[in-house]
């Protein structure tokens, strides 16, 4: 949005500036700009690329001053396009390249649920946010829900005269992130300024990667509906955050009295992840966006916690005829705050553009940035891309390249954890069901733990049971991840043991489990059962005087058994259960029953 | 090329430059050899002979006198100097072991960032900006017990040759009222020739330290990118920017040197390199060399920078500087540059599509002037960038951001990239081991200019960093040296001559620079404007 540049210099300045550049030198008179040089690439690209929302200026805050309608401060002149300017990696973001590869991803990916007609074809960029400590450029804090306007120096608040200077540990987390998606690390990569004025951008522009990014290609393999499906991905570069706006008076800025901005959030380190346009339905990307955010909390790259915003995708949907060679309009949402939001986001679009083909009315799918409204469950217009945003990108002059050592790719590497695809396979060859693998490896914590019950001698499919079951049950009454557990798994491991060596029952573990996972069996889970007084009976003396105090109670019951009602046996076994307050021998308790019952 | 120099200046009047060469058998010193004012103040407070609250009200009186017309600074801080000052009185009390820059009352120009005393950049947009932090390189002179005076005008953010794009006063040059200090350190260097600081700091984008300096009739460094940290300095166009000295003499620049240069984890374009001690060899090296102090060093003159274009005044002076370095043992040779007169439209390309980025943040948001008019946010930003930024800055925004947008940055930028890496490749290899140790040639085309003479015309006085501005694209170190005087409409103007050097060998510059300075025998003066002290 450098309108505000022309609109600053409207006065004499503005007739003299051309032929002063060319008066400078007749070598630096521009290029006529012909069409044959515009490579609507570029353009794509350019406009794939809206990271801060409202990048463009669709908005109009301001910290004190009150908001006025959108349409003023909307950018007023189209822009020309630029140029690509070299041939990189993610020119194949673009509608020109990707179409190239339209057939043969369709071919490899049927459309699930989809129409006959037509297909749809789907692109996700994800940002996620590092875990490092510290900013991207300063040594701010980079946390989430501290007092606004705390983490803040003026590095990142774009004091002059402050410069970047890079977080190493970003750098770390990207090379893993690419390293666990089957990425290429750039050996140099650099970084460029992304140009446009908005509040919350401090320096008026950003700091990210355009066309040397840290990662390119890469792969993801999704199992969408029981088929492994491979996902491309064609970049992920590194860039800071934005601040966050809030509207003071209404939760938008339609409405809004005035707008505050909080520039915790400036700053933060992100990498963005651009995939490729391989996916055809809502469920293939969900399924995508639940294994990317699976790989890269278990590489420790993000939290992924997207309802605080540490994780936000982007979709771009088009819709083209079945088996065509060239895509569709393409038409960006944002607004989605889970992958089931984002799953029906998409398939409402791909409806509705489909239906609008169907009415031949293709005519009025156009380039646009929808939001998702989860409420009433469809997309709506938030701004049309007439003139694409030129953000200016131009190398950032204060970072050196990025320059990546073998040596330190190897030793990230080294440290690389065991990613989900590697976990699945070694619990399938455990003898695990599909079932029980996508539920354990669905997040890091629950298989850790499991694979540390393991580690101690569980028997698996106990171990499986019991974590799948009545643990995983407690953590979501508790709100707890598996990791927020007080229990130890040596814990777990010992009630195992205990049912297995009939110390005490099924039930009663059942019945203790939420005590354990607390943690008050940590110190010697027998000793707690024990002290609970919860240990099975298993003294056949005990046994036989709590069945024939049983006996000697129901009388009539006992007499209409040995009539022949044999039935009532399960009346029996529930009664001696209940005296013993579930802790008698189940199998012991049978075998004394049954003789007594037939007077034995 | 045309450029424009200044009438009054005719081929053959070198009367003022008269090289009394002091030659006898062991050194080449000339009686009047000029002294370090650095090292006469720290003997000074070393013997007690003055104190530093003494040496700093002397500066301040001489402020009080002059800069009313001479319009050095944009603030004079005296209360916080004469702390500095009295701070400094303490450890001497104390007994302390004072350093060479403690007690030493600085300038520091207006784009460097000193914590709680107004920087503005020359700017209204940033009238009433205080930082909450030092410039590295005013963080490490405040550690070295310097004093700080105040901030020296300066074109506004740099973008200027004659001080007058200052949005706060015209500086006048000294030596003439009635022409400009040069620019855009203007303040700096005319404090500096008017005795209203003993040294200052300035910054150089494409000649703002040396042109000046050569204005001014003073020693300026431009330091190797990468030298001093420019973390504090208000960027322009960031890979060109460079802090640097600007004072009497090249002792006094190798002494302020040694304070402000190194590695700074704040910039990551700074240079881990270990900087060297650039004042304690200067005499004893000169003294060891005889009376062929320079013997085996090979000069290069810049075919490109004489003749045609430039003032018959100033070519003779090179020339006669060059006889003149031969003297000393050096042997001077033609070189020439093929690419030299591409670097100047390419400079202009790249430190004006940095320049536009730069100065993005400037939006009347978070610090600096808001428009009062401002009712949204289109005229917030609009309104606070048009009543906040000067005419020229707009100019140079506006070709920035046009140089950059889409469908044009191959033409520009990407164009003026290639012709830096030309520019460089070139002065790099005259410069390589076995060729020139150093290059000679003007600094500007002509002595300094009448106020209002190039203000209406950019392009005249974009010209003029012709001699400059390729040291910067090739991120080399260059030092300007007081060469003479010219008689100019009745009065004697200096002029400077420029030496580049190889990349971070600011020591063999200042060297070659000392050896000169020491033996040229130019004629003692004392600019007109300058309070007598």
């Amino acid at each position: 949005m450098h309108t505000t540049a022309q609109r600053v210099g409207a006065s004499s300045t503005t007739t003299s500036i051309s032929p002063l550049l060319h008066a400078l030198h007749p070598m630096m008179a521009p290029v006529p700009f012909t069409a044959a040089s515009q490579k609507p690439a570029a353009a794509g690209r350019v406009a794939a690329r809206g990271l801060s929302s409202a990048s463009t200026s669709a908005h109009c805050v301001s910290p004190t001053v009150p908001a006025t309608s959108a349409s003023s401060c909307s950018n007023s002149a189209p822009l020309p396009r630029r140029a690509l300017r070299t041939a990189f990696g993610a020119a194949a973001l673009s509608r020109g390249v990707a179409c190239r590869s339209a057939a043969t991803a369709a071919a490899q990916s049927p459309a699930a649920g989809a129409d006959v007609e037509y297909e749809a074809v789907i692109g996700i960029e994800c940002h996620v946010q590092l875990l490092t400590r510290t900013k991207a450029f300063c040594g701010c804090a980079s946390e989430f829900g501290s007092e606004p306007n705390s983490n803040v120096c003026p590095v990142c608040l774009g004091h002059p005269g402050t410069l970047p200077v890079l977080n190493a540990e970003m750098v770390t987390l990207a090379v893993r992130a690419g390293l666990a998606l089957g990425a290429d690390i750039a050996p140099v990569s650099k970084f460029d300024r992304k140009q446009y004025f908005y509040p919350d951008l401090p320096k008026g522009y950003q700091i990210s990667q355009y066309d040397e990014p840290i990662c390119s290609g890469g792969r993801l393999e999704v199992e969408v509906d029981g088929v492994m499906k491979s996902f491309g991905i064609i970049r992920a570069h590194l860039e800071e955050d934005a601040g966050k706006i809030v509207y003071a008076g209404a939760d938008r800025l339609s409405g809004a009295d005035y707008s505050l901005v909080d520039y915790n959030r400036a700053g933060v380190p992100l990498l963005e992840i651009v995939s490729a346009p391989d996916m055809r339905s809502g469920r293939d990307a969900a399924a995508y966006g639940e294994e990317l955010r699976r790989v890269l909390r278990t590489c420790g790259v993000t939290d992924g916690n997207m309802a605080e915003g540490s994780m936000r995708v982007d979709v771009n949907v088009s819709v083209m005829p079945r088996g065509s060679a060239v895509f569709g309009t393409r038409v960006e949402i944002k607004n989605m705050n889970s992958f089931s939001n984002m799953q029906k986001a998409i398939d409402f679009e791909i409806e509705r553009q489909v239906s609008l083909l169907r009415a031949g009315r293709g005519s009025e799918i156009v380039m646009e940035t929808r939001l998702w409204d989860e409420i009433k469950l469809v997309t709506n217009t938030m701004r049309k891309k007439e003139g694409l945003a030129d953000y200016r990108y131009f190398p950032e002059p204060d970072l050196p390249p990025l320059t990546v050592s073998p040596d330190f790719i190897a030793n990230v590497k080294a440290s690389m954890p065991e990613l989900p695809a590697a976990k699945r396979a070694r619990y399938a060859g455990l003898g695990l069901t599909r079932g029980d693998i996508a539920v354990l490896c669905d997040e890091t914590a629950t298989s850790d733990f499991f694979d540390a019950v393991l580690g101690l001698g569980a028997p698996v499919r106990q171990a499986a049971n019991w974590i799948q079951g009545d643990i995983m049950a407690y953590c979501k009454e508790s709100k707890c991840g598996m990791d927020g557990l007080a229990i130890t798994p040596a814990a777990l491991v010992d009630m195992i043991k205990l049912i297995e060596d009939g110390t005490i029952s099924g039930k009663i573990a059942k019945d203790v489990l939420p005590e354990l996972l607390q943690g008050k069996g940590n110190q010697g889970v027998r000793a707690y059962i024990e002290s609970r007084g919860m240990l099975q009976i298993s003294d056949t003396g005990a046994v036989e005087a709590m069945i024939q105090a049983v006996l000697d109670a129901n009388p009539k019951q006992l007499a209409e058994y040995r009539g022949g009602k044999t039935k009532l046996q399960g009346f029996f076994e529930g009664q001696v259960m209940k005296e013993s307050k579930g802790r008698i021998n189940p199998g012991l308790m049978k075998d004394i029953l049954l003789k007594k019952l037939k007077g034995e | 090329m045309q450029v424009g120099f200044h009438s009054g200046l005719r081929s053959g009047s070198l009367r003022g430059l008269a090289f009394k060469q002091a030659r006898c058998k062991h050194t080449v010193v000339a009686a009047s050899a000029k002294q370090s004012v650095i090292r006469e103040i720290h003997e000074q407070l070393t013997t007690k002979k003055r104190s530093a609250v003494e040496v700093t009200q002397q500066y301040l009186d001489a402020i009080a006198k002059t800069d009313s017309t001479v319009n050095s600074y944009i603030t004079v801080d005296g209360e916080q100097a004469l702390a500095q000052a009295r701070a400094v009185d303490a450890r001497i009390a104390a007994g302390e072991t004072l350093g060479p820059l403690a007690g030493v009352p600085l300038a520091i120009k207006d784009n460097i960032c000193t914590a709680g005393t107004r920087t503005t950049a020359g700017s209204q947009i940033l009238r009433d900006y205080v930082p909450t932090f030092d410039a590295t390189a005013v963080s490490r002179l405040r550690g070295a017990g310097a004093v700080f005076l105040g901030k020296t005008n300066m074109d506004e953010f740099g973008m200027g040759s004659s001080t007058e794009n200052s949005s706060y006063q015209p500086t006048r040059n000294p030596w003439d009222s009635e022409r400009v200090p040069g620019g855009s350190s203007g303040g700096s260097a005319a404090a500096v020739a008017a005795h209203e600081c003993a040294a200052a700091l300035g910054s150089d984008t494409g000649g703002s330290i040396r042109q000046p300096a050569h204005f001014c009739g003073i020693v300026g460094l431009k330091p190797t990118y990468g030298r001093v940290s420019r973390y504090g300095l208000i960027s322009y166009a960031s890979s060109l920017d460079c802090i640097g000295p600007m004072a009497h003499t090249v002792e006094d620049a190798a002494l302020l040197l040694n304070s402000i240069a190194g590695g700074d984890t704040h910039d990551a374009t700074s240079s881990g390199r270990p900087a060297v001690d650039y004042a304690a060899g200067l005499a004893p090296a000169l003294a060891a060399g005889g009376s062929r102090p320079l013997a085996g060093k090979r000069i290069g003159l810049v075919s490109q920078t004489l003749g045609e274009g430039v003032a018959p005044a100033i070519d003779a002076a090179v020339r006669a500087a060059a006889r003149h370095l031969e003297s000393l043992g050096a042997t001077v040779e033609e070189v020439s540059l093929p690419t030299f007169g591409q670097g100047l439209p390419a400079y202009y390309v790249l430190a004006l599509s940095e320049a536009s980025s730069n100065l993005s943040r400037y939006d009347g948001v978070r610090y600096g002037a808001r428009s009062p008019a401002a009712a949204d946010l289109a005229s917030l930003f609009a309104g606070s960038r048009a009543e906040g930024l000067g005419g020229e800055v707009k100019r140079r925004i506006l070709m920035g951001t046009y140089a950059l947008s889409a469908g044009y940055y191959d033409a520009y930028y990407k164009r003026a990239q290639q012709v830096r890496t030309l520019v460089q490749q070139e002065m790099v290899a005259a410069l390589a081991e076995g060729r020139c140790d150093a290059l000679l040639s003007p600094v500007a085309p002509s002595a300094a200019y009448r106020l209002g003479e190039k203000s209406s015309d950019p392009l005249a006085m974009y010209k003029g960093d012709l001699m400059t501005v390729n040291v910067n694209l090739a991120g080399l170190p260059a030092l300007v040296l007081p060469a003479g005087f010219v008689p100019e409409g009745g009065a004697e103007l200096p002029i400077g001559l420029q030496l580049v050097g190889r990349a971070f060998d600011e020591a063999g510059l200042l060297g070659l620079g000392y050896a000169y300075e020491q033996t040229a025998g130019l004629p003692a003066k004392r600019a007109p404007l300058a309070a007598m002290t």
